[in-house]
């Protein structure tokens, strides 16, 4: 159960990078980086899973140790939270560059957004 | 001096958000270039202050040694010698931008940007465990993505955008590899990473996936070939201050000093790891040089010879790690090649500046980048002439500018390694960068003028030229105090380096 679910995370960030590679529109080379981060929020939130594990909340009069044997790792899921901020972050910009290329080439496609050589 | 540390990565944060604040209110706009400079320099008398302290390590948000999962900051030797490095060329490229960026509205909205960026590389260079690593690195390359597109011309947007799917895939690699450690070890200080996959050993699968996903990523940041493509559009595309700041300092807080710090501190020396770095450094070196011969674009030009300075450092990296992964390792050795490695790595934060403030200089007062339409600048611009053949001279290696010297310690230190094929192709690469430097004193400095834009230039603002003068005090300051500063600056570096797991027995627990 739980390999599929890595298998799903590899997939995906697989499927990102081949828009990455082979896609020549810009709004689609966005889209797979999305996919790319995605991909990587869900294997840093499956790294901190447990099958069957309670929410890591400390109840009132529990011990500790008796939350820390049944509960899922907390720590992954605060580094996704700051993950998916920074992904906002860098969407919100790279939409915005992807308007700013359309304003001044009237495309989107990269194989005609090719002032640069060498 | 402990609770100074979190001031370098608070004080330029800080001041980023006060200024975009202010300049909400048009009176209070005025102030966002002096803040900020001040801000920065602030930054530099504290890292110059912690370069006499101690190894130090500061718990940020209460949490204490007692705990393995706190966010942590460690000063030690390399991390103070990137700081200083970092701050100094801000500042000088903070000073250079106050005229420069007249050109330009919103001058705020760049100010608050590389105060961004300077805040983040500090964070870099000083955090202890390796999630906070990445979330720094994002917050510079963030930054620096938008800073490249400044402008917002076409080819600006182009490059910025080249410059941002490549970077954001870099960054997806080195999460995937943070991942992959945390799941390995259930840990991410990098000094407990260290001896937990010491025990492991650098040989499982899952270790080897992590391995390769850092050094790809963060091969990517630092532009080694073959994950170079990104960079000779992206630095020559930004204003001169950021270009200056991205060539000489990002490409290396961000990359070289994050590759040195993972193999070294968090995997451990090993023979793998050091041919990956030595091969990639020798491509990068050599392939560099030769993409920048052809060039007749002043800042492209610079950018490729970036890629090949940055590949003389990772080079000597490689060559450490070759050594002290060694049955009998020589620590003196080891330690020599990573002296080379960080003397290049500060002098090329210099000279790289420098050259690349002086085109900027040039480009403001000819109107052009192309090296054949300048000419005869020397008589007409002395003082930008002049930095711009001090910087020349250190890039190409001649003694007694400070390139010389780091060139010459990673030379002789390859053949004591032995590596006499690498140490005869550093010495082939140096000339054809002495070459290539020869052809932009020919076109650009002597001659004719080429045109009548080229003709009519005269010398650039005071504070640009002051900006300049700095640097090129500073080329030919550091190459004479060599000595000094190996005993008191590379020495602790390269002791950080080489005895990785010193820091945990300086009072964490494990």
């Amino acid at each position: 159960m739980s390999t599929g679910i890595y298998i799903l995370a590899f997939a995906i960030l697989l499927a990102g990078l081949y828009a990455i590679v082979a896609k020549k529109n810009v709004v689609k080379i966005i889209i797979g980086l999305l996919a790319m981060d995605y991909a990587l929020n869900l294997l840093l939130v499956l790294v901190g899973y447990r099958t069957g594990g309670t929410p890591p909340i400390l109840a009132e009069g529990q011990a500790p140790a008796k939350l820390a044997a049944a509960a899922v790792d907390p720590l992954p899921q605060a580094m996704v939270l700051t993950s998916i901020v920074i992904g906002l972050g860098l969407t919100a910009l790279m939409v915005a560059m992807g308007i700013r290329l359309y304003e001044r080439y009237g495309t989107f496609d990269t194989n005609r957004i090719r002032k640069l050589r060498g | 001096m402990t609770p100074f540390v979190p001031l370098l990565v608070i004080l330029p944060l800080g001041a980023a958000f006060c200024i975009v604040a202010m300049a909400q209110v048009s009176r209070l706009r005025r102030l966002a270039a002096p803040l900020a400079v001040a801000v920065v320099l602030v930054n530099l008398a504290i890292s110059a202050l912690l370069l006499g302290a101690g190894d130090i390590r500061t718990f940020v948000g209460g949490w204490g040694p007692a705990s393995t999962l706190g966010i942590e900051l460690v000063c030690d030797g390399l991390s103070r010698l990137m700081a200083v490095t970092i701050n100094l060329v801000s500042l000088v490229a903070f000073v250079f931008a106050v005229p420069y960026m007249r050109r330009f509205t919103k001058v705020w909205l760049f100010d608050a940007m590389l105060l961004m960026m300077i805040g983040a590389m500090n964070g870099v260079v000083l955090a202890g465990d390796l999630f906070n690593l990445f979330v720094f690195l994002e917050i510079a390359a963030i930054a620096s993505y938008a800073l490249v597109a400044f402008g917002c011309q076409a080819d600006e947007l182009e490059a910025a955008f080249k410059y941002m799917v490549l970077g954001t895939v870099g960054s997806a690699l080195i999460l995937l590899g943070v991942t992959i450690i945390y799941s390995l070890t259930g840990q991410l200080n990098m000094a407990i990473v260290h001896s937990l996959l010491g025990k492991a050993g650098l040989g499982g699968p899952a270790v080897m996936l992590a391995a390769a996903a850092l050094l790809g990523g963060l091969a990517l940041k630092a532009a080694m070939v073959p994950f170079h493509a990104w960079l000779p559009d992206a630095h020559p595309s930004a204003p001169a201050p950021i270009s200056a700041m991205l060539s000489g300092v990002l490409i290396k807080a961000s990359g070289v000093y994050v590759m040195a710090r993972v193999v070294f501190n968090v995997f451990g020396v090993s023979d793998r790891l050091a041919v990956i770095l030595m091969a990639m450094g020798a491509m990068s070196m050599l392939i560099g040089v030769l993409l920048a011969v052809g060039q007749w674009d002043f800042k492209r030009l610079l950018a490729y010879h970036s890629i090949s300075q940055m590949g003389y450092v990772v080079l000597a990296i490689g060559a450490a790690v070759q050594v002290a992964a060694r049955p009998s390792p020589d620590m003196a050795l080891a330690g020599l090649c990573l002296f080379g490695g960080l003397y290049h790595l500060l002098n090329h934060a210099m000279f790289k500046s420098l050259l690349f403030l002086s085109s900027g200089s040039i480009e403001q007062q000819t109107g052009t980048r192309e090296l054949k339409k300048m000419g005869g600048l020397a008589r007409r611009m002395k003082v930008t002439s002049f930095c711009c053949r001090v910087g020349a001279l250190s890039i190409a290696g001649v003694p007694p500018f400070n390139g010389f010297f780091s060139k010459l310690i990673i030379i002789i230190a390859l053949v004591l390694a032995g590596h006499e094929v690498l140490a005869a192709m550093a010495v082939f690469v140096a000339l054809v960068t002495l070459i290539s430097f020869v052809k932009v004193q020919r076109y650009a400095l002597e001659g004719a003028a080429a045109d009548a834009h080229a003709a009519d230039a005269v010398e650039a603002p005071v504070l640009m030229q002051t900006a300049m003068v700095v640097l090129a005090v500073i080329c030919i300051v550091s190459g004479l105090a060599i000595v000094p500063l190996r005993q008191h600056v590379f020495g602790p570096a390269a002791d950080a380096l080489l005895a990785a797991g010193k820091l945990l027995s300086m009072g964490g627990a494990p």
